[in-house]
This record gives structure tokens, C-alpha cells and sequence, in this order.
């Protein structure tokens, strides 16, 4: 049992493709802790998406082992990775992936109904998510009547809604314009800043620079993992 | 996830859907509107056939001494007609004899019927069932009076030219004028008209108002019969095990006074609504074993139909369900909001079709002479029929959709 949110030891995953091996991670080693702010980057083909679905508990490993806040999940099967995918893991999409035809309030709603949480409750805590990221007046709108800052506040909502031990964002901002992704990593470092760790996946460099730690992925390794020298929010913001 | 969020996510994405929804339901809604509609008329006719057709042709508690049956629902071999006309017939001498040794207590009537023309001047009726009877006949066949009155058993005793009319038929030939004590031709013999028999309805749509009834020994008797042959002798008990009894003493006393051996078949009749039933009580269980194979054809047409719009739907949602095991839907999650999905939709379609099948029944007993009676049965079966078809016919869409792999799944678009 470590104090570490992540742990990750020789992580491994091959595919078989065309009879072709391929191997996206050759023996990943790393350590995240509590209320990090990590930004995880590469080029294509650095292996950066498969090691942002292995740290989500979307694919298993081929070999090593991942530890999730205490609990080894790379032995674990199906359906409790989806409960730990449930419980402790809060996802954030490029392409924010909202049910079109639920409202913004059953979107943020939908972790906890796979939870079991009673309506009521589930019917507080999401409004007390999207009023968390300032969507408090829009609730009841879909998701094609938002904007693409809204719908990923949304996204953003709903993957908080859980509580979860990591927040997960993969590109966050590669649907955004620029204005907007500011907005967007404003967001995320508050959610830092009150005590969420939060794991940012990205091929864009100023992106990377909202984090306080970039582990840059080249062939399935880890080429570099750098603290940042830390511009102030404020300047970031500016 | 509970059941009522699955039906409500279910019900939202077919309101989503109307037109596609309601395409795929059909099968379903046909198989269930057959059944509905099927088993009300078939309940319907059950209902009439026991109540209508036996009580008004045959009579409550009643049978009759017949050379041959007079009501036949089914088909008869030519053999067995050979066989029946061979029968020697029913005289006033085997009705005397029995009505001097049946012991249960009876009312008792002979019967000769004919079809013959009646006219009052000028006025014509053709084809009129006209019955030659005792006085009992009116109490057997429990006829109401309207006008008038029934003959008397001194007039049967008399042979008086005394005749009592059908309402139908009475109406026909008088109009509206009053037919009491008017003289009418029955066959070309003069009768008078003394009573008119109250409105009795119709049987499949048959009148059964136009008759006349006259004494069994009046001078039309020489036109329906030879001497002292009857078609019928009825007797009417108070209750069906008097009418057992009846039934039994009245075997033993003419097989007694036709001198047939033990072991040699009866040679006359005895004809109950129960027998009388017995045509139809095999059309009906012909029917009700037909039925569930037709309704199985429409309901598996059906299932294939919500089986393929559910694969469907799967694949169109193919992200919807990485997104939604992303967020931590298990399989057994996914399995069960398509199967439900499905189920509730082939629902749907079952609640349309009860909808379709007793609107159809209720068509069919205002615009045909066929009734129908709702069974609530079949409502009942009809829904358990569109839950099982449906849960079903979602089992394999929502196996595949349940093991999508979610990283893959929200990748398409």
C-alpha cells in the first residue's frame, strides 16, 4: 500500500495487428500522487492514447501491474473494472461524448444511476456539479442546444459527479478554440487547486504547461518526466 | 441499475423514435390483435351457441324423442343418414305410452314442423316453419304472449282451426292491423289466429319470430304428417337431473316397446342442447388448437423484426454504449437496458394490438351476426406474450451490445 493515487510497475500492452506485433507500451513505471496536476504527452504513436485507456481501466494491461489507490486493477475482470471505473475514475473526452438526447442534468446523472444512488440524492449531486463548473442556469438544455465550452463543462460535471480519485482528461481542449480552452483548464485548475488529482492527456505543449508535471511518452516509454516550472495561475490566465 | 429506470430509458428512446418504433411493433401488435380478436369471437359464439342456440332451438332442461337429430354442427356420412332414415318414426301411440309411464315430473308436447306458404288476403309469407303441438308447447318453449292467447288443451283435443303467430310473422301480414280473430291460410287451410308469440330475436342473424304454431291436430297435421306420425316428443323437467332421469327412464321405455335386444344400438334420438352443442364444441376446440399457431407465426415474424431493429439500434448507439461503460455500466447494465428496450417496445406493440383485437371483436359483433365476449384471459396472455417476445428478441442485440469493448465503441461515430 503506497500513499500514491497511481502506481504503475513494467506496464506492458501489445496488440496483435495483422500478424503484426505492436507493442504501445514497453514498460511503463510511474508513480502519481495525491492532488497531482499531470499532463501526459507524445506524438502519435507514443503509445499516449493506450496509456491513457490502461491509467482509465479501459484496457488491461499484457503484463505489469497497476495499482489504483491501493487496489491492484490489472488483474481485475470486466465488471469490476467498470465498477472501478464507476467509483473512482472521472473521464473527460476530446469529443465530450454526452448522450445526445439527455439533458445536461441526465448526463451528470448517468455515473450515478450505474452507482445505484437513489434518484433524489442523484438529482442533488448533479445539480451541485453543474453548478460547480457554472452551468447552474442550463441544466434542463441538451446537449446540441450548448456550446462546445458548455457541453465539455458538462462532460467536465459529470465526471465529477462521482467523486472520484482521478479526473481524466484526454485532449480536453482538441475540440475547443482557444478562448474557450482557457476557460476549460481554468477549470481544471480550480479542481486541482481545492484537492483533485488530475491526470491531462495531450500532444499540445501550452496545454501541458497548465500541469505542474509532464511525462512525455516516445516508442511506448517514458522519455522525460520534468516537474514544470510553475508560471502563476494568474499569468497562465492572462 | 432497477427495472424502472431501464422501462423509462426504453420508453424515452422509442417516443425518440416514433415512426421506426412503430414499423418494428407491428409484428408484434398482429399477433396479438389475432389473439385477442380470435378468442373474443370464439368466447362470444361459447357464450351464444350455450345461451341463444341451444336455449332457443333445443329448450332449458328439455330433450327430445327423435327418429334422428334435428340440429347437426358438424358434418354427417352418408352412411349414418342411411342408417337414421331406416328408423322407424315416432308415433302419438310411443308419445302416449311414454307419457303414461315416465315417472319424473315433465311437461310434455308432440312436435310435427313443416315449412308452409300462409296467406291473409293477398298478403303472402313463404317457407314459414309452422309446428304442430300440444297446449304444453308454449310453457316448454317458454314464449311470452304479446297478443292474444295460446291455444288450450281442449283445443288440441277438438282439433280446432285455431293458430298462434310468430311477432315477425304476424307483423308481415297484418301491418300494424290487429290479427286477432282473422282468418289465415296455413297451406291453404283456414285458420284463426288467436295469439301472437312476443318478440324473441334473431340467431345469427336468422329471424326467430317467423312461425306458427297450431294444434297437433288440427287439419294442417294431414300437410306436415302421415297419420299418427310426430316429428318430436319434448320433454321439459325442472332441473338437468330430473332430466337425467327422464332421459334414462325414457331409453329403457322404448327400447322396451321396440323390443331391442342388450347390446343392439338405440334406434330414435334423444336430442339435449348438450348434444346439440357437441358440433360446435369441436369447431371451437379446432379453433382455440389453430389458434395458437397463428398467433406464433405473427409473434416470431414479430420477434425477428424487433430482433433486427434492436441490432440495429445497437449499432447505431455502438458509442452510447462505450460511453456508457466508460462511465461505469457493467454488462450485465447494458444487457439489461436493451433487453428491456426491446421488451418494452414488443409491450407496446401488444398493448396496440389488445387495442386492435377488441375493436376488431367489437366490429364484428356490431357488423356481422357473429358476437364476441372479451375473454380477460387473453389480455393477460397478450402481454405476458409481448414481454416474452420481446425480452427474447433482445437477448442477442443486447448480448452484443453488452460486450462491445468501450474503448473501441466510443471511437465510432
Amino acid at each position: 500500500m503506497s500513499a500514491s493515487v497511481i502506481r504503475l510497475e513494467g506496464i506492458t500492452r501489445e496488440y496483435q495487428m495483422g500478424g503484426e506485433r505492436i507493442r504501445a507500451l514497453a514498460g511503463i513505471d510511474l508513480e502519481i500522487d495525491r492532488n497531482e496536476y499531470v499532463a501526459i504527452m507524445g506524438p502519435s504513436g507514443s503509445g499516449k492514447s493506450t496509456m491513457m485507456n490502461t491509467l482509465g481501466c479501459l484496457d488491461t494491461p499484457t503484463s505489469g501491474r497497476y495499482w489504483l489507490n491501493g487496489h491492484e486493477v490489472s488483474r481485475m475482470v470486466d465488471d469490476d473494472l467498470a465498477r472501478v471505473r464507476n467509483r473512482e475514475i472521472g473521464f473527460v473526452f476530446q469529443t465530450f461524448n454526452l448522450l445526445p438526447r439527455a439533458s445536461a442534468l441526465a448526463n451528470v446523472e448517468l455515473p450515478l444511476v450505474y452507482a445505484g444512488t437513489s434518484t433524489r440524492e442523484r438529482r442533488r449531486r448533479a445539480e451541485e456539479a453543474l453548478t460547480r463548473v457554472g452551468l447552474g442556469a442550463r441544466m434542463h438544455h441538451r446537449p446540441n442546444e450548448l456550446s462546445g465550452g458548455q457541453r465539455q463543462r458538462v462532460a467536465i460535471a459529470r465526471a465529477l459527479v462521482n467523486r472520484p480519485s482521478i479526473l481524466l482528461a484526454d485532449e480536453p481542449t482538441g475540440n475547443l478554440d482557444s478562448a474557450t480552452s482557457v476557460e476549460i483548464m481554468r477549470v481544471f485548475g480550480e479542481l486541482q487547486a481545492e484537492g483533485q488529482t488530475v491526470i491531462l492527456v495531450t500532444h499540445e505543449p501550452d496545454i501541458a504547461e497548465h500541469a505542474h508535471r509532464v511525462v512525455v511518452l516516445r516508442d511506448g516509454r517514458i522519455e522525460t518526466d520534468r516537474a514544470v516550472a510553475r508560471p502563476t495561475l494568474a499569468a497562465a490566465v492572462a | 441499475m432497477p427495472l424502472y429506470e431501464a422501462v423509462r430509458l426504453a420508453l424515452a428512446s422509442i417516443r425518440a423514435q416514433k415512426l421506426k418504433s412503430f414499423f418494428s411493433l407491428v409484428g408484434v401488435m398482429i399477433g396479438v390483435t389475432f389473439l385477442i380478436a380470435v378468442v373474443s369471437i370464439v368466447q362470444g359464439m361459447n357464450v351464444y351457441m350455450t345461451d341463444k342456440f341451444a336455449g332457443a332451438l333445443v329448450g332449458v332442461n328439455t330433450f327430445h324423442v327423435r327418429q334422428r337429430p334435428n340440429i347437426m354442427t358438424g358434418d354427417v356420412e352418408g352412411e349414418q343418414w342411411r342408417e337414421w332414415s331406416r328408423r322407424p318414426r315416432i308415433t302419438n301411440e310411443d308419445a302416449e305410452f311414454l307419457r303414461e309411464r315416465v315417472t319424473v315430473p315433465a311437461r310434455m308436447s308432440r312436435q310435427g314442423f313443416d315449412q308452409l306458404t300462409i296467406r291473409w288476403q293477398g298478403r303472402e309469407a313463404a317457407q314459414i316453419q309452422v309446428s304442430t303441438t300440444d297446449a304444453d308447447y308454449f310453457a316448454i318453449k317458454n314464449y311470452d304472449i304479446a297478443e292474444g292467447r295460446a291455444f288450450a288443451p281442449q283445443e288440441v283435443q277438438v282439433g280446432a282451426n285455431v293458430v298462434v303467430l310468430g311477432f315477425e310473422l304476424a307483423k308481415k301480414l297484418f301491418d300494424g292491423r290487429d290479427p286477432l280473430g282473422e282468418m289465415i291460410s296455413v297451406g291453404g287451410l283456414p285458420h284463426r289466429v288467436i295469439g301472437v308469440v312476443a318478440e324473441q330475436g334473431t340467431l345469427f342473424g336468422i329471424s326467430l319470430d317467423k312461425f306458427a304454431v297450431v294444434p297437433i291436430t288440427s287439419p294442417v297435421r294431414r300437410l306436415v304428417n302421415r297419420p299418427r306420425v310426430i316429428d318430436d316428443f319434448t320433454i321439459q323437467t325442472d332441473d338437468i337431473p330430473q332430466m337425467r332421469e327422464a332421459m334414462d327412464e325414457v331409453t329403457a321405455l322404448m327400447r322396451a316397446r321396440r323390443g331391442l335386444k342388450p347390446g343392439e344400438e338405440n334406434n330414435f334420438y334423444l336430442e339435449t342442447a348438450e348434444g346439440a352443442l357437441a358440433g360446435w364444441e369441436k369447431i371451437s376446440a379446432i379453433l382455440f388448437l389453430a389458434l395458437p399457431g397463428l398467433v406464433a407465426i405473427s409473434l416470431v415474424v414479430g420477434g425477428i423484426v424487433i430482433m433486427n431493429i434492436m441490432l440495429m439500434s445497437v449499432s447505431e448507439r455502438t458509442s452510447e454504449i462505450g460511453v456508457r461503460k466508460a462511465l461505469g455500466a457493467k454488462r450485465s447494465d447494458i444487457m439489461a437496458q436493451f433487453v428491456v428496450e426491446s421488451a418494452t417496445l414488443s409491450v407496446v406493440g401488444a398493448l396496440f394490438g389488445i387495442g386492435a383485437g377488441l375493436l376488431l371483436a367489437m366490429a364484428v359483433a356490431a357488423f356481422t351476426p357473429l358476437p364476441a365476449a372479451v375473454a380477460p384471459w387473453s389480455i393477460g396472455v397478450g402481454v405476458g406474450l409481448g414481454i416474452l417476445v420481446g425480452m427474447v428478441a433482445g437477448i442477442m442485440p443486447a448480448r452484443q451490445a453488452s460486450r462491445l469493448d468501450p474503448v473501441a465503441a466510443m471511437r465510432q461515430e
